[in-house]
């Protein structure tokens, strides 16, 4: 790789011992791929991926003492995933003493230290930083230092800014030095299509099972996706950028694509078309009948699969404006069918602060509260590390909180069959 | 036995048993709850990992094709790495992916450990290790199975 000036006195000490460091990680990290130069990071953000003090995971926290001590240029500011405690999020005596006393020991001294590095406030701590009430959005073609798979995947595909599949404390390193290097989706040869998907299903695809299934079918690489347009349309309208946000999650979570493209859709796709599409490039069909089997292979860990769910999360990633506020037509409708006042079983849909904050000043919140769903910015994938949940019948929407937890998964609509008591839901 | 060659991401020598994985290694899935209750044998937490699901990946010559899921991959493996968790080596098939790379170089850079991480050993190398079996990586990506 071949540096600046600048960029070797730093890897050769002038800014010290730990900016050292942190430069030479950086460029190991890029010569790994063949990257031969670095490129500023060019967007206002930052995002960080760990939100979280676990106290076992204490040796994270003395690199980041290592780093504020080591008297480094402030980075950019950035925002952080999901806070993994929230006091409105049910859970029993013994599950706040394991949360508060044993896992997330380390909260607060990591919270001040992220305060030092630059987070940008409360309302920074969320795995959707780029919905507008976060502030946190990147315009096309800028360069990024972020982690979180579905953030950065989110990021590439739906608002085309340029970001690689960095890891937690890598993301935070290049906000520290203000260059990445430059390799993968950075690049244009890298942002080509290796598969195309066709996907030919009779009804609207559910996004965190055609996300899942893309996924793992294509794991790192990007695919090309046909077929969209009846259900998408051509406009990246809200409804559009919900289910691409799910779906992304998915196809980050349950393999490891960092971009994708969706024909007439998605903005690199809409501009360049099939010329996206590298040559030699393997192609895949999808329809009704693969995803069902995609979803049937799912494997159920709860000690007893045929246990009454005891805890719904829809919200991994967190839910937009929009989507509260559907959800909230959706569960008073169910609930009317089937007769009840309040959901049947304890439900949590988390989004992000700013979002509810602006959902409290609709009509929907108090109509929402009354269904006794409850509203929250935890992370519900943080809150599923607790070790009782293992014995806990825990149901999701979510792809994601599926692949990481014992949570089980359902689709959006039998989610809401099944907490709005619809008989034979399940 | 057989001698493959690969790339030495961050080189090193060691010798110790293989486990192998033929899906992606999901590195949150794997480590998070080993990590968190301190299992000393790390047992892989993935369930949707049938080839190393509850089996002990510390001091295992980890073999697999690359790792998928959360970009708190590498971060997990640098925990795994500062606790002395993490496997004698990692052996992959496929080019390294930016997750497990990063994990592997911060615990190269900000750790005392070593873990060899040699990448591009091919398919071959995947379809002809088994669990159990012997492997010695030289400093150079030489990957010896037997």
């Amino acid at each position: 790789m071949i540096l600046t000036d600048e960029q070797q006195a730093l890897l050769d000490g002038a800014k010290g011992e730990v900016m050292a460091k942190v430069v030479r990680t950086l460029v190991m990290y890029g010569e790994t791929f063949g990257a031969e130069r670095m490129v500023p990071v060019t967007s206002r953000y930052g995002h960080t991926v760990i939100s979280f003090g676990l106290g076992v995971m204490k040796p994270i926290y003395d690199l980041y003492d290592t780093l504020l001590g080591g008297d480094l240029p402030k980075g950019q500011p950035f925002t952080a995933d999901p806070r993994p405690l929230d006091d409105r999020v049910p859970a029993s005596f013994l599950e706040n003493l394991v949360f508060k006393k044993f896992m997330y020991n380390q909260q607060a001294r990591y919270e001040a230290q992220l305060k030092k590095l630059g987070v940008t406030g409360d309302d920074g701590y969320t795995c959707t930083c780029y919905m507008p009430e976060v502030g946190n959005t990147p315009g096309r073609g800028e360069v990024l230092s972020w982690a979180e798979s579905s953030a950065v995947v989110y990021a590439n595909s739906v608002l085309g800014a340029r970001c690689n599949r960095n890891s937690g404390i890598i993301e935070i390193m290049g906000s520290i030095a203000g260059f990445v290097p430059e390799f993968g989706l950075l690049t244009d040869e890298g942002r080509k299509a290796t598969w195309v998907i066709d996907v030919r299903c009779k009804r609207r695809p559910e996004p965190q099972l055609l996300g899942s299934a893309i996924g793992m079918k294509v794991m790192e690489d990007v695919p090309y996706i046909r077929g969209m347009e009846p259900w998408l349309g051509t406009e990246l309208d809200d409804a559009a950028k919900d289910y691409l946000k799910d779906f992304g999650a998915a196809t980050a979570s349950n393999g490891a694509v960092g971009l994708y493209h969706i024909e007439h859709l998605t903005p690199e796709a809409a501009e360049q078309g099939e010329s996206l599409i590298a040559e030699g490039a393997k192609t895949w069909v999808i329809d009704d009948e693969t995803l069902e089997n995609v979803r049937k292979n799912y494997p159920v860990i709860w000690k007893d699969p045929a246990a009454e769910p005891k805890l719904c999360f829809v919200g991994c990633p967190h839910m937009s404006l929009t989507q509260l506020k559907d959800w909230t037509d959706a569960v008073e409708e169910g609930l009317a069918k089937t007769g009840r006042q309040q959901v049947a079983v304890p439900t949590v849909f988390t989004a992000p602060t700013a979002v509810i904050r602006e959902f409290e000043k609709t009509p929907y919140a108090a109509r929402l509260a009354k269904t006794g769903v409850v509203v929250s910015y935890i992370c519900p994938l943080m809150y599923m590390n607790n070790p009782l949940c293992k014995s806990k019948a825990v149901i999701t929407s979510s792809n994601k909180l599926r692949t990481y937890t014992s949570a089980k998964y359902y689709t959006e609509a039998d989610i809401l069959d099944i907490i709005t008591g619809k008989e034979g839901a399940k | 036995m057989r001698k493959f060659q690969g790339r030495a991401v961050v080189p090193g020598a060691c010798t110790a048993e293989a486990l192998v994985s033929h899906e992606g290694f999901n590195t949150l899935a794997s480590y998070q709850m080993a990590l968190m209750f301190g299992d000393k044998k790390v047992k892989c937490g993935d369930q949707n990992n049938p080839d190393l699901y509850k089996k002990p990946m510390a001091g295992k010559a980890l073999c697999l094709p690359m790792t998928i899921g959360s970009t708190t991959g590498g971060m997990v493996l640098y925990a795994a790495c500062a606790m002395g968790r993490q496997p004698a080596c990692m052996l992959f098939s496929k080019h390294i992916d930016s997750l497990a790379a990063s994990g592997a170089i911060l615990g190269d850079v900000w750790t005392d450990v070593s873990m060899p991480v040699v990448d591009q050993l091919g398919d071959e190398f995947l379809q002809y290790v088994q669990t159990g079996m012997t492997i010695t990586v030289a400093a150079d990506g030489t990957v010896t199975v037997q």
